[in-house]
């Protein structure tokens, strides 16, 4: 009887600790998922970005078929295009990319004038892939933006935010878009067929 | 997301329910099927039950709890494949339709989920739905008649609308409801023949039984016990995908449809096309009609609002997409 009184706490202690220990790992765990979530939703913007990239001198060669008058157009494009492959860093990243996302749609109001290139199927097909990858961006920015979200709330939060200090999670910065950008975005025409 | 209950609530909710439906058809089926074979026996040979044994019961539950299983099983593995078949869906490419996979894909970045494979039902009605065990085992059908009929900014309103059912598991809980409950009814109709066949047999035979005495009573007992059960299921079943399905759901995908496009023209024009329609969609029943993107049956989606409907009424759900507008 007495021996067993003199195990009981430490069967309580140690049943604490583990408890506590599972508990942390979860959290942990929960973090780790999340903060993995964010650089996922991350390399699918630039996945997106890449395939503008790639769409775009097929675009152009075949914009030049029909609209040849539109050189300096057309010009504004390749150089913002090369310009968006070689950008390092976000900032400078996000800035290659508005440029281009801007002459883009400059390409696009030119091509009105061109009936005879709007109803060429090739370019059509073209314009479908450039209307589906420019919604892709902006959905992969707002998932992106969403995931970030719920992360640095876990981030802030008790008691998650002991255990993130704990193992230094870092915050993850949101995808902004500029003020310009956001005025252009609210009256974006639409693409229809 | 509304209120207090995030998406990662429903999804918890839905694997609890899919759980729990997954047990209570295992349950269910492997006391049907040990009933049934108890029942075919009492007919078959009125004198085995009077040497009955807990042994020879045991084993037949044990074959009724691994056939139970083994149909579960393929409902949750294989039920994906299973309704897109049963509803004339067969799979396209995207060189078949670019942009209905662009609009797929999109809405898919936007939820964070697999682009799910795209599937097209040869029918002029117009409808769509999605299937699948979860987000990265799922597909997504859509009739021609849709399909023609839809801008692309409704196209994309509707196939946000069911990768909102893909993301939330509501697709895990429709299809196993469909399949399981679909089973079910199979069961019951081929025991309900089996008793009108044996009440024949019966009545022909009857004064040989009145000679063989006790062992047959017990066999029709429990024919009738089961006969009794059966028709006290019907409703309950009915009831059960009531429960289940909760209309509630559809006005949730419809919003989460709004939330990823910010853009609440494109699934309310989509449902201002669908409310004119008329046109029957033949390969659904009343076994697949929840898992659609309205009522495939027409004349019940007419009386939408009673509450033994599958979907809320088109117009409902256009009045609550109308208040975001504001």
């Amino acid at each position: 009887m007495l021996v067993a009184m003199t195990w009981l706490p430490w069967v309580i202690g140690i049943g604490a600790i583990v408890l506590v220990v599972l508990y942390v790992i979860s959290i942990y765990n929960g973090l780790v998922h999340r903060q993995t979530e964010a650089e996922n939703a991350w390399s699918q913007i630039d996945v997106q970005l890449k395939r503008r990239h790639d769409l775009i001198p097929n675009l152009v060669e075949t914009v030049k078929g029909y609209a040849a008058h539109e050189k300096e157009t057309l010009e504004r494009v390749i150089q913002a295009r090369n310009a968006a492959v070689n950008a390092r860093g976000v900032a400078q990243l996000a800035e290659a990319e508005n440029a281009l996302t801007a002459a883009l749609r400059q390409l696009m109001v030119v091509v009105e004038a061109y009936p005879d290139l709007k109803a060429n199927e090739n370019f059509r097909g073209l314009q479908e892939e450039l209307t589906s990858t420019e919604n892709r961006i902006s959905f992969a920015r707002q998932h992106y933006n969403d995931v970030v979200a719920q992360y640095n709330i876990a981030l802030r939060r008790f008691p998650s935010n002991i255990i993130a200090g704990m193992f230094r999670f870092p915050p993850y910065d949101f995808f902004q878009l500029d003020a310009q950008e956001v005025a252009q975005v609210r009256q974006a025409p639409k693409v229809q067929f | 997301m509304s209120g207090l209950v995030t998406f990662r609530d429903l999804i918890a909710a839905n694997r609890r329910k899919s759980a729990l439906l997954v047990a209570g058809f295992c349950l269910f089926t492997t006391l049907a099927l040990t009933g049934l074979s108890l029942g075919i026996l009492a007919l078959a040979a009125p004198d085995a039950l009077a040497y009955w044994d807990w042994r020879q019961t045991l084993v037949l539950a044990l074959v009724a709890a691994a056939i139970s299983g083994l149909i579960a099983w393929l409902a949750l593995y294989r039920g994906d494949k299973f309704l897109l078949f049963v509803s004339g869906a067969r799979p396209i490419r995207k060189e078949d339709d670019p942009q209905l996979y662009n609009v797929v894909e999109e809405v898919a970045i936007a939820a964070g989920i697999p682009p799910p494979p795209v599937y097209l039902i040869d029918d002029m009605a117009m409808n769509a739905f999605a299937t699948g065990r979860d987000p990265q085992h799922a597909a997504v059908a859509i009739t021609r008649g849709l399909r023609q009929k839809l801008t692309r900014d409704e196209l994309q309103g509707v196939m946000a609308h069911e990768i909102a059912h893909i993301r939330n598991y509501d697709i895990r809980l429709m299809m196993l409801l469909a399949v399981l409950i679909g089973t079910i009814a199979v069961l019951a109709d081929v025991f309900l023949h089996m008793l009108r066949f044996a009440g024949h047999a019966r009545s022909s035979s009857r004064r040989e039984q009145r000679k063989s005495g006790s062992g047959s009573n017990v066999g029709v007992v429990l024919v009738m016990i089961l006969a009794i059960i059966l028709a006290i299921l019907a409703p309950i079943i009915a009831q059960i995908i009531q429960l289940a399905v909760s209309r509630q759901r559809e006005y949730l995908a419809d919003a989460t449809a709004v939330e990823l496009t910010r853009n609440p023209h494109g699934i309310l024009g989509a449902l201002r096309k669908l409310a004119g329609d008329t046109e029957e969609l033949e390969v659904a029943n009343r076994g697949t009609a929840h898992m659609y993107f309205v009522n495939p049956i027409r004349k019940y989606a007419a009386r939408g609002n009673s509450i033994f409907a599958s979907h809320p009424p088109i117009e409902e759900r256009i009045r609550r997409l109308e208040q975001l507008l504001i």
